[in-house]
């Protein structure tokens, strides 16, 4: 998998707190057993009006057509609140988002996104504040993310935001997470040796 | 300085430096149908080995029937995923408690009841309620898939060190108000974010009351205050739990452990970088009137005007919910009507939460028009209700009585509501659509939610008891 580092996209606003991993995808489509296809589901009770995916809702945001094709989205805070389900970011990414940028995210989803090569940017509240007018005012203003300067930028103004050094690294250079520590079976093989029996 | 709870569970997990992160060895992994096929996928991909199958526990829960033992019940795709489970757990020699299984249930219910899960023990499961099993001074938490295969890989995770919180609940709870309602008025009190980034340790009298089961169900809902992981300090009320548990240790091994154990408090002068105190005389029954676990009020409260939000995000997000849920501000839940009560999940579905349910269950009949279902969270408390006649109580009251799994939590089976249904639900998500599409959740304690089976609309238990 290639890594993140700068991405010049447009942004697709979704001005809600609390986007929970029900609305990213629902229920009924995570009785599949691969990675890959869930884009289609993506938000699919705000996205359709109908249960087969047919009719979309034209009041959704995403479905506008001034934001097809974005690779940036933009949420408020506690983005990815609620389940595990690695088919948020899943459903994210084959949808077409590169970047979600929100106020604040829910754990388990931000470490999800690592895993999946989604980069989560979170930023204050006026900061998303003009992200948001940004494109409001031009739908097809560009964003600017840049990963190793750790920016965002629109139009002439820049955002710096904070990322881990290490969630950083693995972006960037898009590793192997489970080859890197089998690197370490060593330490796991000691480790273990000293494991108390009632444990 | 002192120790937290947590700094001691994660020094005894620390297996190395990995980078800027720390590798922490995961005792107990804990697995289901939906978030492991992948994961499974990925192994054979890459030709790994799963490390430690004899760490390793599995069951079907979440998408199959509670009508029907036969695993084609749901459809053909649940079918698929039910066998997939099957087909990589004899490859890779997972022991499995399949549908129809006398262990299998809840994941997080039949942990416990097994004696799988122990004080001082690193336990993850691709599910985020796995928070449950910090009640037993386990550090416990949820995973995605990517991790899944990482544990099945590794038997260790990559961690950074997430704050601490202490959340003191102090003084006698009322008669009426249970665990349900702590943990409700928890979030309600620190909001449903309120804990992102943070691993909770409930402490103070209150918790020290409480039960396993009662413990099991405060920590279960750690993750909807946004929180990592939800700890107790395991005491004699989690030793005599455990004793003789089946897969608990013996002999001179619960010595060994029990020497542990001990050790596995707070120290005194342990630092938390929150501490949050609740008076246990002033928490009443609650019920979400929202679209998150912290939108929540008492009973007998009026539903918030939005307005009353000073924070703009907050009050457009209670605009909304309001909206969805068809309530008008200043509204009491207890004028409310509904149409369905589900009594299960992993929040609510054990022993004890179907004895306080069918001891309301026992005074009346489900109201008319009102649709009740009780679902037992494992073959063994589904066993023991049964001895106990629970299950001819519900019956006899016009409850349905089913068989164990996750059910209408989240409907990944046929338990699914209608558009404008409105369901008092003992499980853990109120959020749009988790009952299915256009349904209403409002999340209650079991005997709230039998009581409103047979009222038909919201009714303060409290007052049933006078």
């Amino acid at each position: 998998m290639t890594g993140i580092t700068q991405l010049r996209a447009k942004a697709a606003p979704l001005n809600r707190a609390n986007v929970d991993t029900d609305q990213i995808i629902p229920k009924q489509f995570l009785t599949a057993v691969t990675r890959a296809g869930y884009g289609k589901h993506l938000f699919h009770d705000w996205r359709y009006l109908d249960l087969e995916e047919k009719v979309p809702n034209p009041e959704f945001e995403l479905n506008r057509p001034e934001h097809q094709g974005s690779e940036i989205l933009l949420a408020r805070e506690n983005f990815g609140c609620g389940s595990s389900r690695e088919h948020a970011p899943w459903s994210l990414t084959d949808y077409g988002f590169k970047v979600v940028i929100a106020t604040s995210f829910a754990d388990i989803f931000y470490g999800n996104c690592m895993n999946n090569q989604l980069l989560p940017i979170a930023l204050n509240n006026e900061q998303m504040d003009a992200l948001f007018a940004a494109v409001e005012a031009d739908p097809e203003v560009q964003i600017e993310v840049d990963l190793p300067a750790q920016q965002v930028r629109v139009a002439n103004q820049s955002f710096d935001f904070d990322i881990k050094e290490h969630h950083k690294y693995k972006l960037v250079k898009g590793l192997d997470a489970i080859g890197e520590t089998l690197e370490l079976a060593k330490s796991i093989d000691t480790y273990e040796q000293a494991i108390p029996a009632w444990r | 300085m002192g120790k937290t709870l947590y700094d001691k569970i994660w020094d005894m997990h620390l297996v190395a430096q990995a980078g800027t992160d720390n590798l922490i060895y995961i005792d107990r992994h804990l697995i289901h149908e939906v978030t492991s096929p992948q994961a499974f996928a990925g192994l054979e991909e890459k030709g790994r080995k799963l490390r430690c199958p004899q760490r390793t526990f599995a069951t079907m829960d979440h998408s199959i029937s509670t009508r029907s033992l036969a695993l084609d019940a749901c459809g053909p795709a649940n079918q698929l995923q039910l066998r997939t489970l099957m087909d990589n757990c004899e490859k890779f020699g997972v022991e499995l408690f399949p549908v129809g299984h006398q262990k299998q249930g809840i994941i997080h219910v039949i942990g416990p009841e097994l004696g799988l899960i122990l004080p001082g023990m690193t336990v993850v499961c691709g599910d985020s309620h796995t928070a449950t099993h910090g009640a037993f001074g386990a550090l416990a938490f949820g995973i995605g898939t990517s991790e899944v295969e990482h544990v099945f890989a590794t038997q260790t995770l990559k961690q950074g060190k997430a704050k601490t919180m202490k959340v003191e609940v102090n003084g006698t709870l009322p008669i009426g108000v249970t665990a349900k309602d702590i943990i409700l008025a928890i979030i309600g009190k620190i909001g449903h974010a309120g804990a992102t980034g943070y691993v909770l340790e409930y402490a103070g009298s209150a918790i020290e009351a409480l039960s396993m089961e009662e413990r099991m169900t405060i920590c279960n809902m750690s993750i909807e205050a946004g929180a990592k992981a939800g700890l107790i300090a395991p005491d004699q009320v989690t030793f005599d739990y455990l004793k003789d548990k089946e897969r608990a240790p013996k002999g001179a091994d619960w010595d060994e452990a029990m020497a542990c154990w001990q050790t596995l408090k707070s120290d005194a002068d342990a630092p938390f970088d929150t501490v949050v105190t609740l008076t246990a005389e002033e928490i009443k029954p609650q019920v979400t009137w929202g679209t998150n676990p912290g939108q929540v009020v008492a009973v007998d409260e009026p539903i918030p005007a939005p307005a009353s939000f000073i924070d703009a995000v907050e009050r457009t997000s209670a605009e909304k919910a309001l909206n969805y849920m068809g309530l008008e501000a200043g509204q009491k839940l207890s004028d409310v009507a509904i149409s369905h009560v589900f009594i299960g999940s992993c929040t609510n579905s054990r022993i004890e939460d179907l004895r306080a349910a069918a001891k309301i269950a026992r005074t009346g009949k489900v109201a008319q028009g009102v649709n009740a279902i009780v679902v037992p969270g494992s073959y063994a408390v589904k066993q023991q209700a049964e001895a106990e006649q629970l299950d001819k109580v519900f019956l006899d009251a016009g409850f349905e009585w089913r068989l164990p799994g996750c059910s209408m939590c989240l409907g990944m089976n046929d338990d699914l509501l209608q558009a404008g249904d409105r369901c008092a639900s003992t499980s853990n998500r109120n959020f749009e659509g988790r009952q299915g599409r256009g349904a209403r959740t409002h999340l209650v304690s079991p005997a709230m939610a039998a009581a409103a089976a047979l009222a038909g609309r919201f009714v303060d238990v409290r007052e049933l008891d006078k």
